[in-house]
């Protein structure tokens, strides 16, 4: 937490690289139909995470894509056109708080275990898993504090790690759904 | 479907009676309850249960194609000509991606169509069945929408939507994807479904501050265009394009998809804009200073290099599609809205600009205008010993006349029809504008004559066009579906031949077909219970029109033996500004005068 604040403004992405929330019916396909429109301009998808939200029926889509202006306005044109998507925001990063998780199983044995505890602890990372040569640490925050922490975490030695798709929210009292709901209840 | 009683039984559901059906009954229900008249497709193993109960509806009726593209063709065909929805139907994998062209067809050209397609039954869905196609995801992007349905009681629904999805907005192809078991099970059968439809809201009522922003620009404007698209067509809005062009005095251009939008033979027609439209369209287009698209998408073969494109033209784009604003050329003043609406309002704040002493002068554009047309007419070269293609189908409009509907392939004869015949009047001219599929013409042809077996219907094909769907002479033999086809015989893949020509240095690289030797086109045509005919010369052109002109109760084919070497003129080449127009070969206009 510390950290991911005082790093915000070096994270800040390039003005190319946008963060969207795609409100869409809990249904099959709909990530497909999502993910082709980015996938047929030849746009990669830098990062995704799919969820259900505070309504059953509804799921929400963070995307993070690196996009001119342009043809990002004429992809969320078409994603408007979807039928199974209700709204899409793009989030300005210094509007919303931005969270990734990352797992990550870091070789360290007895005597390394506590110079392991002692990088985490700025970061707030905990310790999920103790093998005798390893453990597993699960750490939240935006992509330049985790990536920080895998710098430190680097001479220990990773294994593995996994990491989410990036989750975003607005700042403040407003809600992105309130709106959509009501079309879904109106329609249910 | 319901004087069936094999097979049907009530049952109490939630308190009340409600039929039973299969899914498959469902389905022919749902499309009788939707008013669809006429169906055409071919059964096979995963759709066989929705023919059974098809068997015995009274309001169906299903026409026997040849091959799956034909069905598709013609359900756009049915829907271009009578404006209702289009319905095909097929089997599951070989039949359903046979339906992916005239889907992706549809799709470019903004058709209503409806298909429906069997599909393996659930438990097998995913293992490489025997005729399993992944036909959600193979046309997920060239559809508006598509359902894979995977419960018996939800198929009155699904059809329900694709119905209201492909009809409403910007009109487009939706697939209804039905498995074997799904159509075989049994469930309540409701009707009328509650759709259940929150993500898709198309506007249609424009906002009237842009209205306004843009019957002031209209009013101040010297140089106006009204660039009047296919959507104009989709919106029935011809009435009122005809009140705001005669209410402006603003000059008209109609796209090839919008052939017939406004009448051909009115004063303030400039004809086709594009890579092969009438000088005077093409440069007052270049040459405007506002420009007010009406259902119309700037299309790379209207705008030609779009860079260059109109530089001096402040943009209205007026479409129901949001996504279609701004997406090739900035609009000055976006609307986003139904056609129709949008004409009427604005031409209501036209008279209100005007009723407050704001009338607008376009003379002196007129008078550049009339001079362009004037100087640089539509027209053609004739070789003495050879038939014009361009002769054959100007007579074919003349002697036919502006009732009957005609449509054509891709290519030449295309074009050529849409230069050379008058239109005077809407869903007259059916082609295959955005996907270009060669083909198109034939089946087309059969399903907006089975939509309007009243109308004559002419289809303009190519040679090459016409061995692609030609089978389809059988389905309109045997079903009384008497359409006339003039086959313009240049003997070779004509529009690649003129490219050949122009910019491969004569290099002729696989586009002689020789149809002028094989087939013969006469006697393939008899081959199919059709008459054939054929014209080798231009005295005999207005006979044989007339006399297939006077055969009512077959399928008429004619074969034009043309000169294969007639070019498609005015031409702005490919990627090239449309300032750089030739009229004719090396022809450039000359637009010093009038400037």
């Amino acid at each position: 937490m510390r950290v991911s604040e005082h790093e915000m403004t070096t994270t800040a992405p390039s003005h190319q690289t946008h963060t969207l929330s795609v409100l869409v019916e809990n249904r099959p396909g709909v990530l497909a139909r999502v993910s082709a429109l980015f996938s047929r301009r030849g746009f990669n998808i830098e990062s995704l995470a799919v969820g259900p939200t505070e309504h059953a029926e509804i799921s929400r889509i963070t995307l993070v894509v690196n996009v001119e202006d342009h043809p990002l306005e004429q992809v969320t044109k078409q994603l408007n056109k979807l039928v199974n998507v209700l709204k899409i925001v793009e989030l300005e990063p210094a509007s919303c708080v931005r969270r990734e998780l990352i797992l990550v199983k870091v070789r360290a044995d007895a005597t390394e275990r506590q110079h392991v505890l002692a990088t985490l602890e700025p970061f707030g990372g905990r310790v999920v898993d103790v093998a005798t040569d390893s453990l597993v640490i699960e750490a939240t925050g935006d992509n330049a504090k985790l990536e920080a922490l895998l710098r430190v975490l680097e001479p220990f030695g990773i294994k593995e790690l996994v990491q989410s798709g990036l989750l975003a929210v607005g700042r403040g009292p407003r809600s992105i759904t309130d709106r959509s709901l009501r079309a879904v209840e109106r329609a249910a | 479907m319901t004087e069936q009683g094999n097979g049907t039984h009530s049952a109490r559901v939630d308190g009340h009676r409600a039929t039973v059906l299969t899914g498959a009954q469902a389905l022919i229900r749902a499309l009788e309850e939707l008013d669809v008249d006429t169906i055409f497709g071919i059964p096979g193993g995963a759709i066989l249960p929705a023919y059974d109960p098809m068997f015995d509806s009274k309001k169906l009726r299903h026409i026997l194609v040849r091959h799956e593209q034909g069905a598709g063709h013609a359900a756009t065909g049915y829907a271009q000509a009578t404006g209702k929805v289009g319905v095909c139907i097929a089997t599951s994998g070989p039949g359903a991606t046979n339906l992916v062209t005239p889907i992706a067809d549809a799709y470019m050209d903004s058709v209503p169509l409806v298909a429906i397609t069997g599909q393996v039954s659930s438990s097998t869905i995913g293992t490489d069945a025997f005729q399993e196609a992944d036909i959600c995801g193979i046309t997920m992007p060239i559809t508006k929408h598509n359902f894979l349905v995977t419960k018996a009681e939800d198929i009155p629904r699904a059809v329900a939507e694709a119905f209201h999805i492909a009809a409403t907005g910007r009109p487009g192809p939706v697939v209804v994807d039905i498995p074997k078991d799904v159509l075989q099970a049994s469930a309540p059968f409701h009707w009328p479904v509650e759709l259940n439809l929150p993500g898709y809201r198309p506007v249609s009522k424009p906002h009237g501050k842009q209205i306004r922003e843009a019957a002031r620009l209209i009013t101040q404007a010297k140089r106006p265009v009204l660039y009047v698209g296919g959507g104009v067509l989709k919106a029935h809005a011809t009435e009122e394009l005809l009140a705001l062009a005669e209410l402006t005095g603003a000059p008209v251009v109609t796209t090839l998809m919008a052939r017939g939008a406004f009448p051909d033979s009115h004063t303030l027609h400039l004809g086709m804009p594009g890579m092969h439209g009438s000088v005077a369209a093409v440069t007052a287009l270049q040459k405007s200073d506002l420009i007010v698209a009406l259902g119309a998408r700037f299309d790379d073969r209207v705008t030609g290099k779009l860079s260059s494109f109109a530089p001096d033209a402040k943009i209205v784009h007026a479409d129901i599609d949001p996504a279609e604003i701004s997406k090739n050329r900035t609009a000055d003043v976006p609307i986003v809205g139904d056609c129709r609406e949008v004409l009427t309002e604005l031409a209501a704040a036209v008279r209100a600009e005007q009723a407050a002493g704001r009338k607008a002068d376009y003379s002196a554009w007129w008078e550049a205008l009339d001079d362009w047309r004037t100087r640089y007419p539509l027209g053609y070269e004739t070789v003495p010993g050879e038939l014009a293609p361009q002769y054959v189908i100007e007579r074919l409009g003349k002697i036919v006349g502006p009732d009957a509907i005609y449509t054509a392939g891709v290519g030449q004869h295309q074009m050529w029809a849409a230069q050379f015949i008058s239109y005077e009047k809407p869903y007259t001219f059916l082609n295959s504008g955005g996907a270009g599929t060669m083909g198109y013409g034939v089946p087309a042809a059969m399903g907006a004559k089975a939509g309007r077996p009243e109308a004559t219907v002419w289809a303009i094909d190519g040679d090459g066009c016409f061995q692609m769907t030609n089978q389809e002479l059988a389905t309109c033999a045997l079903n009384n579906i008497p359409i006339k086809i003039a086959i313009i015989n240049n003997g070779a893949l004509g529009m690649v031949r003129q490219w050949q020509t122009l910019f491969y240095n004569q290099r002729y690289s696989n586009t002689d077909l020789q149809s002028r030797r094989i087939p013969d086109f006469v006697k393939l045509a008899e081959a199919y219970g059709c008459v054939g005919l054929r014209c080798e010369s231009p005295d005999q052109v207005d006979s044989v029109i007339e006399k297939a002109m006077a055969i009512n109760d077959a399928p008429v084919v004619i074969d034009f033996v043309v000169h294969e070497d007639a070019m498609v003129w005015p031409m702005v080449p490919a990627g090239l500004s449309n300032d750089e127009i030739l009229a004719a070969r090396g022809q450039r206009p000359d637009f010093d005068e009038g400037e």
